[in-house]
């Protein structure tokens, strides 16, 4: 091996030397962010500390804009489960005496637009090892995907890429992959938006923590090797706008390896049961720098790292190059002198690499050696927790007026309910998503209770039946119309999805997907989103556990709809008594609970029908919500099913053509509302004749509105004033759509 | 009942699991041991071992395990290779042929009906031939290719062990699902039928049978 001839820029040489013109504009750094890090190191800093504080202080790293809201989330009241919150690798919620679940959904959009595949394959693989981190096995993953308009000519590549690269990480790693959801529009044209959820368990004593405490501890780094890839991900790529030119930052996209991960989350597991680990980290973005900033930072004492020890892939590597790249697969453990062997010899037996690179120290001080000279020296919490808050200006877009003033409830309505329902069902945004989770294994591990097309994912997790929901939800129409009303609905949503299985919401996390917050319309989109969301959470008495933010998801000066995806976590006491979404037996009553009105506005009719996109969405009435949620809670049906965008029409269609089991109804009202409004705070459901009665008593009790639909069994789909629709014309519609597009 | 781990093994707890609803106990193998612990059958399990790098299975044949498993198969003992585990048998050359890329080019989850074709071996007795069985399948390459002499005399020999019923999931020749060698004591097969035992979280119990089949196998007995 050849020994790399650069000349390195020291400490020494930045304390005493002659001034340098430092290319911090080019990092992404603001001068006075420049200034900043002068006057915080006393000197100009090394070109190793400019790189990490360009990476730490990114957009990405440092949340500098979303920070002053999302202190909103915090301030929520506690909840006695929660074990971890906010600040942590992910949210942990205690589900029984001995058992912990950890969740957590992160975006990885801007890479899966550069290279689709790995884009979306380390997207999945970032957010299995921060679970890891909190000493979970992570046992499940979800993702929510939004792509541009099918018509674009990008779109097939970047579908078929992110579905092949989200299962192929997924698949090879291990893990079921139980839900989620697709939706395509043209605001995401050139911003695909790629959220990965990975949810974990366990036992609750074996919960880690990302601190590098304990003088003389040693800093092992594991998994793999460490390569050019990723170099200023976080920074360059993630938080920066694309041009109109499209991107050009290939190399700043990260390689996956899940084999690579599999070995790495066995090698940890084994590591945390053996009692050897003190804190741990995974390296994600911004890499090793983010890893031991954080976690010298954590444990409020001093880290010194050996450089030169880092495995490489490439030994041309330059020292900031080391600091700043993403490889994938790998993880820092810190670990105390007497169990380093035995941590080396757990690695080694999974034939995973790992090494010695630095020690915790009590001098209050991250230092970084390079052949022997040093080339950082910097109180690690001014990277990784004082970086740049900014409040930045809000204001409402000029444009919102004028498009809440153009409502759909206004628009020309068909004359052929039966063709419309059709037409609705079949649209790509509510059609059957089987195209793509076909492509998922959703049986490894053995605890999938329910998957895909079910509302929600439940996972068993012990003998005794306990289990936990998830759902994933999100409607970026519903949000661009009104943030914090999109918001909150996304968050009803997920939290009835959970409920429909018989579960008990106990938890949020949430991926917040919008342009730049240096545009002051989108940064008022987010503030209003942020302050819905924490609204609605105080609401339902739901603690936020963590989350994500992603900013820059535009391309020139159009950004996407913003897009709060919401995850709601709940706590199923047995998962043999859950509810299914479809029908279950022939002969019995088919319900709606919950008050239809006219609100089309925002709809998936609304925009399949006529591209319109105008007025107000469904309002939220979160008395109803939470009598749904506790009629839904308890239980004692046959079948439950949320209903949401594409109204009763999607619902009834899903319903029926689970089992190839029909339904004769009626519906109430005007049939063309019934059908397609989106009225938030329904479901519908189906019992025998002889529950009717009781449940009629519940809702009554809670407050709530029940009609009677009908009645299911039959081959058809037969709704009075509509139509006759055989389930085999109905799933040509339902289930042909993404086959046709994408197959 | 052994149930080898490689690095990249993903089903290998689930199989150790439907070993236990058919009432024998499962036994963890470690794929760099030289030692079989004295099991009675042997399974390999589904998943990506070695990372499915160079060819799926092809790094795993060369397991120090695989040595012993070699040898008992050869003596009798019963092997079951599922999903990636028939992959690995057909590169140890303990079964004919090859799996290559699905014909889709996707990989493909579903649940997968399955027509019996031999009830004779060590892991279907407990199944009637011309019964239809449902299992998952889960791999994107599970497309059974074997030349045209190969495959003759595998249907000659009533090797087939289980056909694809209904559609042919991922363009398998002569919808082989699953096949056996002369003695009846190895069986490969894609789907799955590990996540076919506990109807909960599989897909129904139908997979219960090859499990029980082998309990009763004559080469234990």
């Amino acid at each position: 091996m050849s020994t790399p001839t650069v000349v390195v820029d020291t400490v020494a040489a930045a304390a005493e030397g002659p001034e340098l013109d430092q290319p911090y504009t080019d990092l992404g750094l603001r001068s006075e962010e420049y200034g900043r890090i002068r006057d915080i190191l006393g000197r100009r800093p090394t070109e190793c500390e400019l790189s990490m504080y360009a990476i730490m202080w990114s957009e990405h790293c440092s949340y500098k804009s979303s920070r002053v809201h999302l202190r909103q989330f915090g301030d929520l009241p506690k909840s006695e489960r929660m074990l971890a919150g906010i600040g942590e690798n992910a949210g942990v919620v205690a589900v029984s005496d001995d058992l912990a679940v950890t969740f957590k959904v992160e975006s990885h959009n801007h890479p899966s637009y550069v290279e689709p595949y790995q884009g979306a394959a380390t997207g999945v693989g970032g957010i299995v090892r921060d679970i890891l981190a909190m000493g979970a096995r992570p046992i499940a993953v979800m993702d929510s995907l939004r792509f541009g308009d099918v018509g674009h000519p990008d779109t097939r590549r970047l579908v078929t890429g992110v579905v092949a690269g989200v299962g192929g990480y997924g698949n090879c790693l291990g893990l079921p992959n139980i839900g989620g959801e697709i939706a395509f529009d043209p605001s995401y044209d050139g911003n695909p938006l790629v959220n990965a959820l990975c949810l974990g368990v366990l036992p609750r004593e074996r919960l880690q923590t990302a601190k590098a405490s304990g003088v003389g501890n040693q800093v092992i780094l594991y998994g793999a090797r460490t390569g050019r890839d990723g170099i200023g991900g976080v920074s360059v790529l993630a938080s920066a706008t694309f041009d109109e030119d499209g991107p050009v930052n290939r190399p700043a996209v990260q390689v996956g390896d899940p084999f690579q991960e599999k070995i790495v989350t066995e090698a940890s597991l084994e590591m945390y049961d053996r009692g050897l680990v003190v804190g741990i980290q995974d390296l994600g973005g911004a890499g090793f720098t983010c890893a031991i900033s954080e976690t010298a930072a954590a444990g409020g004492q001093g880290m010194r790292v050996t450089l030169d020890a880092v495995p490489l892939r490439e030994p041309s590597m330059e020292p900031w190059e080391v600091l700043s790249s993403e490889s994938q697969e790998r993880m820092l453990a810190i670990v105390a002198p007497e169990h380093v062997d035995e941590a080396l010899a757990v690695c080694a037996r999974w034939g995973v690499l790992a090494t010695v690179v630095g020690e915790v120290t009590g001098t209050g001080r991250l230092e970084v050696e390079w052949h022997g000279e040093c080339v950082v020296d910097v109180p690690p919490a001014s990277l990784a927790d004082e970086g740049p808050v900014y409040e930045r200006p809000l204001a409402r877009p000029l444009w919102l007026d004028d498009r809440q003033a153009d409502p759909a409830e206004r628009l020309p309505r068909p004359a052929d309910l039966r063709a419309a329902l059709l037409a609705v069902v079949a649209g790509p945004n509510v059609c059957s998503p089987a195209w793509v989770t076909d492509q998922y294994d959703r049986y490894v591990l053995r605890s999938t209770v329910l998957a895909q097309p079910e509302d929600a994912g439940l996972l068993r997790l012990d003998d005794a039946g306990l289990g936990v929901a998830i759902s994933l939800d999100g409607n970026g129409r519903y949000a661009a119309l009104d943030p914090y009303a999109g918001a909150q609905l996304s968050l009803v949503e997920a939290a009835r999805n959970v409920a429909v299985t018989g579960a008990e919401p106990v938890g949020v996390t949430n991926c917040l997907n919008f342009g730049s917050p240096e545009d002051p319309a989108v940064m008022w989109q987010f503030a209003e989103a942020v302050r819905g969301l924490a609204d609605g959470c105080r609401a339902l008495g739901l603690p936020v556990t963590g989350g994500n933010v992603s900013f820059y998801n535009q391309t020139g000066d159009t950004a996407i709809n913003p897009t709060v995806v919401v995850g709601v976590l709940g706590l199923h006491a047995d998962v043999r008594s859950r509810t299914p979404a479809g029908f279950t037996t022939a002969g019995e009553a088919v319900l709606l609970i919950g008050a239809t009105h006219d609100e089309l506005s925002g709809s998936e009719w609304a925009w399949s029908a006529h591209r319109h996109l105008g007025g107000r969405p469904p309002r939220v009435d979160f008395d109803a919500e939470r009598a749904l949620l506790h009629v839904l809670r308890e239980g004692g049906f046959s079948s439950a099913h949320d209903v949401s965008a594409g109204g009763l029409a999607v619902t009834l269609t899903e319903a029926c053509l689970r089992r190839d089991i029909g339904c004769t109804a009626t519906l109430p009202g005007d049939p063309f509302v019934a059908l397609f409004s989106e009225s938030s705070g329904r479901a519908v459901v189906s019992l025998p004749e002889d529950a009717v009665g009781e449940l009629e008593r519940r809702c009554a009790t809670v407050g709530i509105a029940i009609s009677r639909l009908g009645t299911t069994g039959g081959s058809t789909l037969a709704l009075a004033g509509v139509g006759e629709i055989p389930l085999d014309e109905l799933r040509a519609a339902h289930e042909g759509t993404l086959p046709a597009l994408f197959g | 009942m052994g149930v080898v781990t490689f690095p990249g093994s993903l089903d290998d707890r689930d199989v150790v699991a439907a070993v236990g609803l058919a009432g024998a106990e499962g036994v963890p193998l470690w794929h760099a041991d030289h030692d079989l612990r004295g099991v009675d059958a042997v399974v390999l399990p589904g998943g990506f071992s070695y990372g499915d790098y160079l060819r799926c299975g092809a790094i795993a044949r060369f397991a120090p395990v695989m040595g012993e498993v070699v040898e008992a198969a050869g003596r009798g003992l019963p092997v079951l290779g599922i999903c990636n585990g028939f992959q690995v048998l057909c590169e140890a050359h303990l079964l004919p042929g090859a799996l290559l890329r699905n014909a889709g080019l996707h990989y493909v989850c579903r649940d997968q009906p399955l027509l019996v074709e031999n009830a004779a071996t060590a892991w279907t007795s407990a199944l009637t031939v011309g019964d239809t069985i449902v299992a998952p399948v889960k791999h994107g390459e599970g497309r059974y290719t074997a030349d045209r002499a190969t495959l003759d005399r595998l249907e000659g020999e009533g090797r087939v062990v289980f056909r694809y019923a209904g559609s042919n999931p991922n363009g398998s020749l002569r919808d082989i699902a699953g096949i056996c060698n002369e003695r009846g004591n190895v069986v490969g097969l894609m789907p799955h039928p590990e996540h076919a035992c506990d109807p909960l979280v599989g897909a129904g119990a139908d997979g219960l049978a090859l499990f029980s089949s082998v309990l009763s196998a004559p080469a234990l007995a």
